[in-house]
């Protein structure tokens, strides 16, 4: 016999799915199957029930760079210690994990005196600074399902990296408004490259890699009625942007999704700044809306607590006390290359594999310590590998979805005997540095 | 005028934040005072005598306070910050936030900067001999004014981001700058002598903008609208004048509608293109021969740092390599 949970939610993309079905065995320790999710999402689930490839207790690299297991106990010490006794701690990471851990962590990098960055550093950090500077105007995906006839996916291939996305919400279903579905909506795609997503655009704006501000600020010229300098903008037929223009107004609701390749290309947030800007004018004569397509499940979960708690969202340096905000200082990728920081704590995230070479020289440098459920190459080059239960799988939490709307994530099976769940750790840590901080 | 020197005695292991070196805090203070005043390390208290010498004598106000800051500061944020009055002199490098918030008085650095130096100025001079970063004389971070009134003064290069939100005040660029000129500029001059990368004046509502050496790749969202004779530096000169952004909202005063404002130099010196057509030079490129020889002296050398490779392969090959091209070069030759 197995038993059928209903209402899973995918801890793996922004996505977020909420409606996955999965079957476990009777005493609930192994998962046989799970229906509804995309092939990344249930490969999560199929992956991390399979123990035989898990490590399940703490390990400390030794001297020749082998590892050699410890128990929690240990770890909780080491990672007190380390936190301890540095200057400055950089905590990073914070996405893959639930909010309530991350509220623990926070808790910890006040009392250290740290940074807290979570990975918004290496994606979407870059619309938190734009939306800093001039605002947002968004909506949930369930609007976009139910109203949005005008759909512009900028700088992201949602058919690979939110499989989910376009049939749940962006281009397929059938809502409340939009009885036609795909039918009813105009797809734009931005992209300098043809993927599976401009396969299904009404419009591809091929853009020039790296020119999206210029075609940006050329939309919004060209929706006030201004003139264009020159035949092709930025890649893009003059009468193409023209009529993208007409397509976007003539919507009686439209979004702009977004992702990585506007937000980490050349321009940054100033490219958000344009989007945004450009979804403001386009209420002159429509509705519009905004949303980003962040990656981790919980990056926006860490963002809204560390906004919660601090008034800022990524990178928050509480080394004096108070927190201060600055990117392009207390981001984790500048203060790891100008060597700004004496240890390194990640959770939830993998710098060794997506950060610059620098950075990850840095980081092996560093006393520090890693908190993953997988072997990755970060545990490989940090002193000590802390594997944890997986969050949305063996433990719940909560989580937010990209569009900033909080999901509870469910348990579904039980982790491997005697192993701890990121809270429960961090909790730990917590009451350890408090001992210490005391003496 | 009173003089007050530091000099840095060790190089700190982390950064040090050091807002208190500035007339204002030094003024009236007996030396063994200014020794005593908080610099910070992270979470970690520590005093200026820590860190510096304290010789000379501070005036009684910041008006009548100089200060040289001697020795390698390269590591030190934060000088003259929040300033008033009187006068700092940093005769090396010095790291983020020179002259951040500064209101008056005179901060000369003789070396380069890093980034955010004079970011949300209001009065004052900043002058930096050497290059600057990014972010100078822009806004802080989620702030609508950059700078809004003072001096700049870099005489090299610029990074990216140069006076964003600025709304007020003079930037004068030597050499070149990087993208993302006065973004969302509200007001302010910016004098670039140098070539400017692109995206100059990108959301600007007002404002002007002068480049000497030509834009590389102009906003298609500007539109060129006349040539004027207007005298720089005592000199007369033509430009070509462009309006913009054309995307973003503009004010209108006497029913006519004020754009900010673009100047190229109509025609460049020596025979010169057009202004506009301005091409950055060709990425340089190693020949696969060159690519042997540093192979080898890269084995050599024992642990080779980007500088020392750069270095070099400037003076063997005469090629100015990017640092970021150089490493990239280390890596896959070392393998
Ligand atoms: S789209 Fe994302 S959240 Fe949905 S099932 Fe796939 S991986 Fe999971």
């Amino acid at each position: 016999m197995s038993k059928t949970i209903t209402d899973v939610v995918c801890p793996f993309c922004g996505t977020l799915c909420d409606d996955l079905i999965v079957t476990t065995d009777d005493e609930g320790k192994k998962i046989l199957g799970v229906d509804n999710a995309c092939a990344i999402g249930a490969e999560k689930f199929i992956h991390s029930s399979d123990h035989s490839h898990r490590v399940t207790r703490p390990r400390k690299m030794q001297e020749d760079g082998s590892f050699k297991e410890i128990t929690y106990e240990e770890a909780i010490e080491h990672t007190a210690k380390i936190l301890v006794n540095a200057k400055k701690p950089l905590m990073y990471g914070w996405s893959s994990t639930s909010c309530e851990a991350d509220s623990v962590g926070h808790e910890i990098a006040e009392l250290c005196g740290g940074i807290v960055d979570n990975t918004a550093a290496v994606c979407h950090g870059t619309t938190l600074i734009a939306v800093q500077n001039v605002g947002i105007p968004s909506c949930t995906l369930g609007e976009v399902k139910n109203r949005a006839d005008r759909i512009i996916f900028w700088g992201c291939n949602p058919a690979h990296a939110h499989p989910r996305h376009m049939s749940r919400y962006s281009i397929f279903p059938r809502g409340y408004f939009t009885g036609k579905g795909a039918k009813q909506r105009k797809i734009i795609v931005v992209d300098p490259r043809p993927t599976d997503t401009t396969n299904l655009a009404d419009i591809h704006l091929q853009v020039e890699q790296g020119y999206d501000y210029e075609l940006l600020q050329a939309l919004r010229a060209a929706i006030r009625g201004e003139p264009l300098a020159g035949d092709v903008i930025a890649g893009v037929p003059k009468e193409t942007v023209y009529e993208a223009v007409d397509v976007l107004k003539s919507g009686r609701f439209g979004v702009i999704f977004f992702g990585m390749g506007v937000t980490q290309s050349l321009g940054k947030d100033h490219n958000i700044d344009a989007a945004i800007c450009l979804t403001k004018d386009l209420n002159d004569y429509t509705k519009f809306s905004i949303v980003a397509m962040r990656g981790h499940y919980n990056v926006t979960g860490s963002g809204q607590v560390l906004g919660w708690q601090y008034g800022f969202p990524y990178s928050v340096d509480l080394s004096r006390g108070f927190a201060r905000y600055n990117p392009g200082e207390t981001g984790s990728i500048e203060v790891l290359k100008r060597q700004e920081a004496d240890a390194i704590f990640v959770l939830g995230s993998d710098p060794g594999a997506h950060f610059p070479m620098r950075c990850v020289k840095e980081i092996s440098r560093l006393p520090s310590v890693a908190i993953d459920p997988h072997i990755t190459p970060t545990t490989e080059i940090c002193d000590v590998h802390v594997p944890v239960a997986f969050v949305g799988v063996e433990v719940g939490g909560n989580c937010y979805r990209m569009d900033n709307v909080p999901i509870e994530a469910r348990k579904v099976v039980e982790p491997p005997e005697g192993m701890m769940t990121d809270q429960q750790f961090l909790s730990a840590v917590l009451e350890r540095v408090k001992e210490l901080k005391a003496n | 005028m009173d003089t007050v020197k530091l000099t840095s005695k060790v190089v700190p292991e982390l950064y040090l934040e050091a807002e208190h070196i500035s007339p204002d805090v030094f003024a009236g203070k007996s030396n063994q005072e200014i020794g005593d005043l908080s610099v910070h390390m992270g979470n970690q208290t520590y005093k200026i005598s820590d860190y510096f010498t304290v010789e000379g004598k501070a005036g009684a106000t910041a008006a009548e306070t100089k200060i040289v800051v001697a020795g390698d500061v390269s590591k030190v944020k934060y000088i003259g910050m929040k300033m008033t009055a009187g006068e700092v002199e940093v005769l090396g490098n010095a790291d983020m936030y020179v002259g951040a918030w500064m209101e008056g008085g005179k901060l000369l650095v003789k070396g380069s900067v890093d980034s955010f130096a004079g970011i949300a100025m209001k009065g004052g001079e900043l002058i930096i001999e050497g290059d600057a970063k990014n972010y100078i004389g822009a806004a802080y971070r989620g702030d609508w004014r950059g700078m809004q009134g003072g001096k700049i003064v870099v005489k090299g290069n610029v990074g990216s981001d140069v006076g964003s939100n600025i709304n007020g005040g003079t930037i004068d660029i030597g050499g070149n700058a990087d993208v993302h000129l006065a973004t969302h500029a509200e007001g302010g001059t910016i004098i670039v002598r140098g070539i400017a990368k692109g995206r100059v004046g990108g959301q600007m509502v007002k404002g002007d903008i002068y480049c000497l050496g030509g834009v590389e790749r102009m906003m298609p969202s500007f539109k060129y609208d006349h040539t004027e004779e207007i005298e720089l530096d005592g000199k007369k000169m033509n430009f070509q004048v462009y309006y913009g952004d054309l995307g973003e909202r503009h004010g209108k005063k006497k029913g006519e509608i004020i754009y900010g404002k673009i100047y190229l130099t109509a025609a460049q010196p020596e025979g010169g293109e057009g202004a506009t057509a301005v091409k950055s030079e060709r990425k340089a490129k190693l020949s696969e021969k060159q690519l042997e020889q540093l192979a080898t002296e890269l084995k050599e050398m024992k642990e080779p740092s980007v500088q020392n490779v750069r270095e070099y392969i400037k003076k063997t090959f005469g090629i100015d390599l990017k640092p970021m091209q150089v490493s990239r070069l280390i890596d896959s030759l070392s393998r």
